[in-house]
């Protein structure tokens, strides 16, 4: 029997752009205009509802109890605005939903905290806000002070935490909230890479304990790993549902899934802080324009701009991560080994950094990128981009590749073209013998070492 | 295993159903309640931040009052026929003021309630009716603090503890039930118009001087006292003063009557335009 706890009918939300814009001065701008023409005022102001943008529209799907579904999609594509449909922040323009079971959401870290409060009372006012009751806070506090790792900082104000340690402890505290269903959105953006794997340790946890969750996430390598299916969506429509690898690997195949550049030319809207924001990142290919295709002997320019807030202790560096189509982790790079980098002035101001990866070391398909700027000691990333462009490596077999004349598939997440010296070997008895005596004495050698440390030990 | 079966059949009766309202939406009342808890921390949280890093700290629930009666005092005091000549004026005033004080800080705190909490409207779903609804609760303590120290100041004075001082209580009800509904309406209108932060403290001056607080009803002309009456606060103040220093003389009947049905109009006005814009504010804030 199919046991469906989340069961979503033809869901769409719909957004009045000139609402959400100039909330101030729409109140004498209106009355003005009543005063004056109030017949055209007032046909101004109902055609004002009509024009807008569908965030979400005509999206059906069930899912089953204990399911752990991913939701990915483009930026702007309706994740979050589905998640807030269906944690009721905001009402749904028309369809519905039906949710069976207790309901937690998730979409911040550190939800309900107050700066002035300490992190004993913040856990209280946090747990409160996702839901928990007092008393399940009071049975459960040992454990998410333990899970954050602040047992110290307990009675500091949270406002003079670092940032880490918010973040870790906002996430203790949701990551005990006991709902039966619970709404995830990008949580996992912030923290250190250390903190970020606990996170997807204890979620994944949660998925096996019988729970319903929705994930949304930029991060393919964490959808495929927490997911058993996920969804697709863009332009607010649902593209394809179900089991996590095929809808990953429609995402990233799909036009949705490929950029060439990434601009944001206003501020506000950038990714970052004041430490630094990204202000675009490309790809281009030898002939220098952007491209989201290029040939796998060909080397292919990632380039990052960024604002930099730099002194001489604020040390903004970028860096990208690089995965493939499958969500496997290439390599990452970053620019804060370099001598350009050190030798930038050191005041605020845009900078541009081009990594070059060169022709015939990516494997064929996609790769996509994931762009960040930190500074070090202690780490901390001040902005993140997630799939901030993708491109597809194509070999077109030219026999230039590493390939050679082979037209088959051809295993491995790269696929660098080594230096091979390949030499002619004369028929000899001389160096076989040699090998073999050099490697029996290394291995007794090894032996002896390893004993001497048993008997110190002792 | 116990706990987990009860869980999982609490969970198949906690049925929840997502999709747009339209017109006026009824109050909720027994989700309000099963939100309880939260409610009881907003209004810890509102103290807690409200006198953390404070010298004074609770001390600010009476400071305000308490000058503000120095100075009506000093000035008005010496005027005679502003006030009853039985009773002592820094008293009069002082009685005025404490429910004032609460209904002044209540619309300030209670209008800026969601605005203030923007953050949390966008992330995380309650009855939104408990942010305003905890702005006012957290200046009732404040309130009872003001209180005691009237209490004080009436044996100072060496005044007489009346038995209508009963009437404190459901005079206590309707000072909040107007501070209340007066607040809700603001709060929600807050978040579109954000006009209303500007216009609060303004309007909370003018309405000094509308209301009974340094001066007695009566000295308001009989051919105003109807629409002056509108104003819920009068009766509000005119009953507090009764039952504190009337020495038994007859109830503001008029006054209270008036207040009473200005501030029933005004809360169910106030929750139903409140349940109503409620949907948008997420998307509007």
């Amino acid at each position: 029997m199919r046991d469906v706890v989340i069961s979503v009918e033809k869901l769409g939300k719909h957004y009045v752009v000139g609402q959400q814009r100039d909330p101030y001065g729409r109140l004498t701008e209106m009355l003005w205009g009543l005063i004056r023409s109030p017949a055209q005022a007032l046909r101004r102001m109902r055609a004002k509802t009509r024009e807008g943008i569908w965030a979400l529209s005509d999206v059906s799907f069930d899912v089953e109890r204990g399911n752990v579904v991913g939701v990915i999609g483009r930026n702007g594509s309706g994740k979050t605005t589905l998640l807030k449909v269906l944690s009721r922040i905001t009402e749904p323009t028309v369809g519905r939903a039906t949710l069976r079971g207790r309901v937690g959401s998730l979409l911040e870290v550190g939800t309900g905290f107050h700066p002035e409060l300490t992190g004993r009372e913040n856990v209280f006012m946090s747990g409160a806000v996702l839901g928990m009751r007092r008393a399940e806070i009071i049975r459960r506090f040992d454990e998410i002070v333990e899970f954050a790792g602040v047992e110290r900082f307990l009675d500091t104000p949270v406002k003079r935490y670092s940032s880490g340690m918010q973040v870790r402890l906002g996430f203790a505290v949701a990551a005990h909230l006991e709902p039966e269903i619970l709404f995830i959105d990008e949580v996992l953006a912030v923290g250190d890479a250390d903190f970020q794997k606990k996170c997807l340790g204890k979620m994944s946890e949660l998925g096996h304990g019988g729970r319903t969750i929705l994930f949304v996430s930029h991060s393919m390598p964490a959808v495929l790993r927490l997911c058993e299916r996920a969804l697709l969506l863009d332009h607010g429509r649902l593209v394809t549902a179900g089991p996590t690898q095929a809808v990953v690997r429609a995402y990233l195949e799909s036009d949705l899934g490929r950029t060439s550049e990434r601009r944001w030319d206003n501020r506000s809207t950038a990714p970052g802080d004041d430490v630094a924001q990204l202000r675009s990142v490309r790809v281009t290919a030898a002939h220098g324009y952007p491209t989201d295709e290029v040939d796998i002997t060909e080397p292919i320019d990632i380039e990052v701009e960024y604002w930099s807030a730099r002194t001489d202790t604020v040390r903004p560096s970028a860096y990208f991560h690089a995965f493939n189509g499958q969500g496997v982790l290439l390599f990452a790079s970053s620019e804060n080994s370099t001598d350009d980098w050190r030798n930038l002035p050191e005041r605020p101001g845009l900078v541009r950094s081009v990594c070059r990866i060169p022709g015939n070391f990516l494997a064929e398909g996609l790769v996509s990128i994931n762009v960040a700027i930190a500074t070090y000691n202690p780490e901390r990333i001040h902005a993140v981009e997630h799939d901030a462009v993708a491109f597809y490596v194509v070999d077109r077999t030219s026999g230039e590749g590493v390939r050679g004349e082979f037209v088959g598939d051809w295993p491995g997440v790269v696929r660098p073209k080594l230096p091979w010296t390949v030499t002619w070997i004369p028929k000899s008895n001389d160096v076989a013998s040699e090998a073999d005596d050099s490697s029996r004495t290394l291995g007794d050698r090894q032996w002896s070492i390893g004993e001497r440390f048993g008997t110190q030990g002792e | 295993m116990i706990a987990h079966q009860q869980r999982a059949s609490m969970g198949s009766d906690h049925v929840s159903h997502i999709e747009p309202r339209h017109g006026w939406v009824r109050l909720d009342l027994r989700e309000l309640w099963s939100y309880r808890e939260l409610g009881y921390f907003l209004v810890w949280r509102d103290l807690k931040v409200r006198y953390k890093q404070t010298a004074f700290g609770a001390l600010w629930a009476v400071i305000q009052p308490f000058t503000l009666m120095v100075v009506f005092s000093l000035f008005l005091g010496r005027v005679g026929g502003i006030a009853p000549d039985n009773i002592p004026y820094p008293l009069f005033a002082f009685a005025g003021l404490v429910p004032w004080t609460l209904f002044a800080q209540s619309l300030g705190g209670a209008s800026n309630s969601l605005v203030g909490a923007s953050n949390l409207i966008q992330k995380v779903y309650f009855p939104r009716l408990l942010l305003p609804a905890s702005a006012v609760a957290s200046y009732v303590l404040d309130f009872f603090i003001a209180l005691g120290v009237l209490g004080l100041l009436m044996l100072y004075f060496a005044f007489p503890i009346p038995i209508t001082i009963v009437w404190v209580v459901p005079l206590t009800l309707l000072a909040v039930a107007t501070s209340l509904g007066v607040g809700i309406w603001l709060a929600a209108l807050n978040v579109r118009y954000r006009d209303v932060r500007h216009a609060v403290p303004f309007m909370v001056q003018l309405l000094l001087f509308a209301s009974p607080v340094a001066y007695a009803l009566e000295l308001v002309p009989v051919q105003w006292r109807g629409i002056y009456l509108l104003n819920p606060m009068a009766g509000v103040l005119e009953g507090f003063r009764w039952a504190l220093l009337g020495r038994e003389s007859d109830p503001p009947v008029d006054a209270l009557v008036a207040s009473l049905v200005v501030t029933t109009f005004i809360l169910i006005l106030a929750v139903g335009y409140f349940r109503r814009v409620e949907r948008t504010f997420a998307d509007v804030i």
